[in-house]
This record gives structure tokens, C-alpha cells and sequence, in this order.
């Protein structure tokens, strides 16, 4: 589309160019604008089914905030957000898409619950490390699978992690419905609560995962940015070819990759199920690695923007099931207000990359050329 | 490459020596029946002593009428207007204007997926944050979640629809006889039956007692005026499950059942039994209105029997903490009056066996009963036991097929 022929009697009236690179101020401000613009938009919806918008947004807020309790449950549902948002960010950034997230956190989980239902007499310090050793391992192993494919078979790795969500779903349900039955549920399909020696500890009121969520944001940050596996990691998302011609092991590296990606968002399940669930069940991923993926691209694969984007989607989220309490405002609604958020937010990139050339006005298709000449 | 696959065998080989260490899945399960049977006692003491003093000591300070607050989890939304959720906020609102509650007083949670326990506990929490004394939680799932939270606050009531465990205090367990209403509606099915063949959707197969007590207690109605008749069951696993229950009335219907009862959550069955011409036995609410041509009546719950109860006790402060399994007599549990498809003199049928129960102690599960393999259970001149019948009815009645 951006090829301009020049030939102006059979341009469209309208037609996209790509632009130059804005400066890093403006696409700030353009994002900025798309948010507020998604507000009130969002706002118009709101105001559709009947309440009032800023009433609905003011309780989202206090919903997420009022007390140190309501806080504590944002963050909750930060942690297992961030944790996975990290993980994928580290296969999109080799532009492998790893949308199995959501598969990486259930087995993960699941490997981790082996030893919290069955090795739960274990010293305590040494089943969380061990759980969370499963945890990554598991994961990774499930995002180890979709890559070896791939660098054997050349197999497409968008479907191959997507429909592993569903195995690693499966056999949640097998094992729920089967060996793991909780033996006192009287035929009620369910794995038993966790004893407290197998779940994790709490650290000013919430489980000590968002420490962990913290502390990985740091090192993925160093890994990507500073690191000689981070560029090798950027390099093979640019191009193969050149990433070969430099001598890199493309294969291994994306295997190596993979299985840092698939393990960190193992360890999500693993702080879900342990932390928050204190049992495993279908839900311990409950759409968190679709979600993830979603923050992983509006944070432009950034440590530290994904740091705010994922809070910025707890607070959402926990405020919305406030907003249903008070307002009898159904949660789907939240749903709603997230997709037209994203919707702005993703337009804006368009808008950011690309701009509308209408054929009529000579003096654009001008400045166009100005601009594709600087 | 190397690297990788060294740091995996390491892992592994940690992971094979943790895993050999020590596995004593038992223990903790003896500790929660000793707390179990330690809360049962409790339970009967608290029992015991309101039946010597006539006013209850409770266990929990009393609390002001405007300042009761009441939190509500509801699985589904009460807006799906005829099952589970329906039934239970009537209940609710029942409750609500009884005791002339006002509106802020209620704080409901919906579409609380019960399987997901960090859903369950930021639902439970915000209740507690907005200040409720008390807290409904309507589905099986929620129990554990209510168990862990009663521990943190000990200030706040937990009480839990459908399950099995309470703490005595601050955790109570509530359901009710409604296999009572049960057998009434197995009375009219079986006297309208022509194929012999009645259908029941079960949501649950046979190692779950709510569910067997209740088809149990179906299949004896009918048995009591139409011995002739079976009762082909087939379950969904699932309390809530729309094209489930579809199928499994439709291939139902197909087996040649010509009364389709149920116990799942949706009023699908009915409009399955209705499609094809056959009638149908309703669950929660008087599900005519849902397949009109179709049902005879319906068992339903009148929650806000133990909802009234429940929140006037903590008002007076005379909340004991115990559990609560209400029946007919109490109004918990009946059938919705019968619809005119029904056979002639079901009417007089079911008021008959309605007068046993409620007068005369008939507890449907009385004396020797045989089983479908064979086997008897009970003893003549006794009955069952609650424990039994809400624990341990893992058996079917003689005339019950599972399909």
C-alpha cells in the first residue's frame, strides 16, 4: 500500500501511507489520546445500558483501591498477568508466536501440584523451591514441544502452542476427574485444597509471587537489553538469514528461547495454583495467557511498560466485580469496556505507523513526499 | 544445547530424590474427620442444650437489624429466571422482605465460576469488605474457600449451601430433605407414565449421595403406585451444563422414557420433553413456565425458609452455629402444584403421601430397602440416618437403570 505509483488518475480517493518515524513525544501524546478517547467511548457504552460513566469508573477505581484488602486483590490478580506477559514477551520478541501461553501455565501448575499433593511433608522452604523448579520446568517443557517442531519440521507454531492449550487442559480435567480426586469429595470432581506447608507464603498481606513478578521484570529487562542471548534473541526476530550469516545457532536458540518462555509462564501456574488457587483447577489459567498476550504487545514487548499495562488491567478487572455488586452491572461488561480500550489503543498504533493521503489534495501527496525523503 | 539438556537432568534427578522422600496422603485426611466429628458434637451440644433452655445460647454476638449486611455468591446470575440461582436469590428476596431489609443490605456476587478459587475468595473478600455479617455461598465449589476465610475472619458467618464441612461457629453447612419433594413428584410421574419408562437427568453419578438420595427417593414414589415402572437415569457431571442436559433428555426420550425428571440446573430437559411430545417432572422452580405443555409439576425449594431463619437468629444473637437440613415440614422443600396434564387421582395420591411425611414421620427411606443389585439396605422399624443419607447413599433403588 505504500508504494505510490504516482499515477494519479487510478488512485482511490483515499489512499494509507506509511509515515516516517514520529518522534518518541508525539507517539506518547497519540497514545495518550487514544486512551482517553477509549474512555470516553467506553463512557457512551456505559452510558448506553444506563448508568452513569463517571460513577462506573470512579468505582472501578475505588473498587481497585479502597482498602489495603481491595489492593491486595488487585495485585492478586496482577501476578499471574505480569509473570506470563513476560514470558511470551520473550518468544514474540523472536517473533516466534507463542500464543500456548495459556497451556505453559497449566502444565506448569500441574507439574507443581504434583509435589504440593504428594509431597506436601517435605521441608517447606525446599517444596516451594522444588515446586517452583516444576513449575518452569513443566512450562517449558510444554513450550519446548511447539519449537522442536518447528526447527525439525518447519511445523507452524501458532497452532501448535494454541491447540496444546487444550491438551494441557485436558489433562487437568482427566486428572481432576480421575487419580487426583479429592478422596473426601464425594464424587464431587475436585482437587483437594492444598495443605499450608505446600502453598506459598504471604509478604505484606499477598502471596510473595509479586515479589517474584517483580524481580522477573528486572531480569528479563537485563536479559533482552544487556544480554548476548537477548540480542541473539532480537537478531533471529529480525531476520534468520542475517542472524545465520553472523554465525548464530538459530535452532538452538530458539529452543533455548522457547523454553525460557514457556517456563516463565509455567511459573505463573505454578504462583496461581499455590499462591492464590491453593488447589489446582481448569481455571488456573482462566484466559490469563491469551490476556497476557494482549498486554505483551500494548506494552510494545517492554518490561517496564508491561509492569504498568498488567496493572492497569487488574485494576480493571477487580474493579469491574465491584462495579457488578453495586450497579448489578454484569462483569461482561468489563469485557466490553476492555475490548474497546484495545480497540483505541490498537487503532493508534495504525495511526502511529501510517497515515491517509486523500488523492484530491495535491499539496499532501507533496508534503508526503517530503516526508518519505527526510 | 549441551547446556540445557545437563540443567534438565540435574532438575530432574532433584526432582526424583524430593519425590522419593515421603508421601502420607492419609494423614491429613484423618485430621479434617477428627475436626469434622469434633464440629458434629459441637453441633449436638449446641443442639442439646437449645432443647433444655428453650432460648438458644448463640455463638456469635448479636447484631443490630440496620446494621446486618448480607453477602450473597451466587454461581450463575439470577437472571437466568428458572433454575439453581433463580431459586436460590427468591430465596434471598424472600428473606430481604420478611425481615425488612433494605436494598443496600444485600450484596450479591454473580457468575461466580466455582471452580475458580481466586474468583470465589476476591468475591468472598469484597463481601467482607463491604461489611457483611453474613455470607451466603449457594454452590458446592465454594465450600473450601468459605472454610479457609471463616478461619481469617472470625467475625463474619459463613454458611454454605449443599456441602459437607462446618466449623460449629462461624462456618455452617445448610441444605434440606428435598428428596421429600422428590418422592411426591415420583408419585405423579408414575401414575402417568404408559411406557413404565420415567427419564432422570442427574447431574452427578452415583458416589454422589445428594444426587442418588434424590433419584432414590423419585423411583420409590413411583414404585409406590405403579411397581411396575423403571427409572433410566443418565448423568451429566455437571451441575450446570445447557447442551448436556439437552442430549441427555433427548436420548432419553429416544430410550422410550415418557417422563423426563431431573436434577441439573437448567429447565432444558422440559423443553426436550416437551419437543417430543412427552411429559416431565421440573427441578428449583415451577418449571410449567418454561415447557407448560410438557410439565406435571415441579420440586422446588423455598430457600428463604432457612435465609429468614438464618439472618433473624444473628439479629437476636441466638446463631448456634449448627447445621441445617429443613424438609417438608419446615417448607423448604415441596412440589409446585400439580398442572392438569397430570393422571387422575395424583391429586389425592400426593396429598396422601404429603400427610405421611409431614404428620405421620414417614421419612421415605424407611425400613428394609432393596437395591438394584440385589442387596438390601436399612432395617425394618428404622430409618436411615441424616448421615447416611446426606454421606453415604451410594446405592440405587431396585427399579433404577443408569443408561
Amino acid at each position: 500500500m505504500s508504494n505510490s505509483t504516482g499515477n494519479v488518475q487510478s488512485e482511490p480517493f483515499v489512499r494509507v501511507v506509511k509515515r516516517a518515524e514520529l518522534p518518541a513525544g508525539k507517539t506518547t501524546l497519540l497514545r495518550l489520546l487514544a486512551v482517553l478517547l477509549s474512555l470516553i467511548a467506553g463512557g457512551v457504552f456505559i452510558a448506553c445500558v444506563g448508568q452513569n460513566p463517571f460513577v462506573i469508573y470512579g468505582t472501578i477505581l475505588s473498587g481497585a483501591f479502597r482498602s489495603v484488602m481491595a489492593f491486595q486483590g488487585t495485585v492478586k490478580v496482577m501476578i499471574p498477568l505480569l509473570i506470563s506477559s513476560l514470558g511470551v514477551t520473550l518468544a514474540f520478541k523472536m517473533k516466534f508466536w507463542n500464543i500456548g501461553a495459556e497451556g505453559q501455565i497449566i502444565f506448569g501448575a500441574t507439574c507443581a501440584t504434583f509435589f504440593a499433593l504428594f509431597c506436601s511433608e517435605m521441608n517447606h522452604v525446599l517444596l516451594i523451591i522444588v515446586m517452583f523448579l516444576a513449575g518452569f520446568i513443566g512450562g517449558g517443557l510444554w513450550g519446548l514441544i511447539p519449537a522442536v517442531f518447528k526447527v525439525k519440521y518447519n511445523t507452524n507454531e501458532t497452532l501448535f502452542t494454541l491447540m496444546l492449550n487444550y491438551i494441557a487442559l485436558h489433562i487437568v480435567s482427566y486428572l481432576r476427574d480421575g487419580p487426583w480426586m479429592d478422596p473426601e469429595s464425594q464424587g464431587f470432581p475436585k482437587i483437594a485444597r492444598f495443605e499450608k506447608n505446600a502453598s506459598l507464603d504471604k509478604l505484606f498481606g499477598i502471596q510473595f509471587g509479586w515479589l517474584i513478578a517483580l524481580i522477573l521484570v528486572v531480569l528479563v529487562l537485563i536479559y533482552l537489553k544487556f544480554c548476548k542471548q537477548g540480542y541473539e534473541i532480537s537478531v533471529v526476530g529480525e531476520s534468520q538469514d542475517t542472524a545465520r550469516y553472523a554465525g548464530m545457532n538459530v535452532k538452538r536458540i530458539i529452543l533455548r528461547t522457547m523454553f525460557l518462555s514457556g517456563g516463565i509462564c509455567g511459573m505463573a501456574g505454578m504462583i496461581q495454583a499455590t499462591g492464590s488457587d491453593i488447589t489446582l483447577t481448569t481455571s488456573v489459567a482462566g484466559g490469563v495467557g491469551f490476556t497476557a498476550i494482549i498486554i505483551a504487545w500494548l506494552a510494545q514487548l517492554n518490561p517496564i511498560s508491561i509492569l504498568v499495562v498488567s496493572f492497569l488491567f487488574s485494576v480493571l478487572e477487580k474493579g469491574s466485580s465491584v462495579v457488578q455488586s453495586n450497579f448489578g452491572l454484569s462483569t461482561d461488561c468489563a469485557d466490553v469496556l476492555q475490548g474497546i480500550i484495545l480497540f483505541f489503543i490498537l487503532g493508534c498504533e495504525f495511526f502511529v505507523r501510517y497515515r491517509f493521503v486523500f488523492s484530491n489534495k495535491n499539496s499532501s501527496l507533496k508534503s508526503d513526499k517530503k516526508e518519505m525523503e527526510g | 544445547m549441551k547446556k540445557l539438556v545437563s540443567l534438565l537432568t540435574v532438575s530432574a534427578m532433584v526432582i526424583s530424590l524430593c519425590a522419593c522422600g515421603s508421601t502420607k496422603p492419609e494423614k491429613p485426611a484423618e485430621t479434617t474427620e477428627a475436626t469434622e466429628t469434633e464440629a458434629e458434637e459441637t453441633v449436638k451440644e449446641a443442639d442439646a442444650s437449645a432443647e433444655t433452655t428453650e432460648a438458644a445460647e448463640g455463638v456469635m454476638p448479636a447484631i443490630a437489624k440496620e446494621d446486618i449486611k448480607v453477602g450473597v455468591i451466587h454461581i450463575t446470575d439470577p437472571a437466568e429466571g428458572s433454575g439453581y440461582t433463580y431459586t436460590h436469590d427468591l430465596g434471598i428476596q424472600g428473606m430481604q422482605k420478611n425481615l425488612g431489609l433494605d436494598d443496600s443490605q444485600i450484596v450479591r456476587k454473580n457468575n461466580v465460576n466455582d471452580s475458580d478459587a481466586t474468583a470465589i475468595e476476591n468475591a468472598m473478600r469484597e463481601c467482607v469488605e463491604e461489611g457483611c455479617n453474613i455470607i451466603f455461598a449457594t454452590s458446592w465449589g465454594f465450600m473450601d474457600t468459605c472454610e479457609a476465610l471463616a478461619e481469617e475472619f472470625p467475625d463474619v458467618i459463613f454458611s454454605h449451601g449443599t456441602g459437607y464441612k462446618s466449623n460449629g461457629k462461624n462456618f455452617n453447612n445448610y441444605f434440606g430433605r428435598i428428596y421429600q419433594a422428590r418422592y411426591l413428584a415420583g408419585i405423579a410421574a408414575g401414575l402417568k407414565t404408559e411406557s413404565n419408562k420415567l427419564g432422570y437427568v442427574a447431574a452427578m453419578g452415583q458416589e454422589n449421595s445428594e444426587v442418588t438420595g434424590g433419584i432414590n427417593a423419585f423411583a420409590m414414589g413411583a414404585y409406590s403406585v405403579n411397581p411396575d415402572c423403571e427409572v433410566y437415569v443418565k448423568v451429566t457431571n455437571s451441575w450446570f451444563d445447557p447442551e448436556g442436559e439437552t442430549q441427555a433428555a433427548q436420548a432419553l426420550v429416544d430410550l422410550g422414557c415418557d417422563v423426563i425428571a431431573q436434577h441439573c440446573d437448567t429447565p432444558n430437559p422440559q423443553t426436550v420433553a416437551e419437543q417430543n411430545g412427552v411429559w416431565g417432572v421440573g427441578y428449583n422452580s415451577d418449571m410449567s413456565k418454561d415447557a407448560p405443555g410438557a410439565v406435571l409439576t415441579s420440586v422446588m425449594w423455598d430457600w428463604s425458609v432457612y435465609y429468614t431463619q438464618a439472618v433473624q437468629s444473628v439479629i437476636d444473637g441466638t446463631w448456634s452455629g449448627e447445621n441445617y437440613f429443613g424438609g417438608m415440614v419446615d417448607g423448604l422443600v415441596d412440589i409446585a402444584p400439580l398442572s392438569d396434564l397430570c393422571a387422575d387421582g395424583t391429586q389425592e395420591a400426593v396429598d396422601a403421601a404429603r400427610k405421611q411425611i409431614i404428620e405421620e414421620g414417614f421419612n421415605v427411606f424407611d425400613g428394609v430397602i432393596e437395591t438394584n443389585d440385589g442387596s438390601t439396605v436399612g432395617a425394618e422399624g428404622s430409618t436411615l440416618s441424616d448421615a447416611d443419607i446426606t454421606g453415604s447413599m451410594n446405592w440405587y433403588f431396585k427399579n433404577v437403570v443408569v443408561k
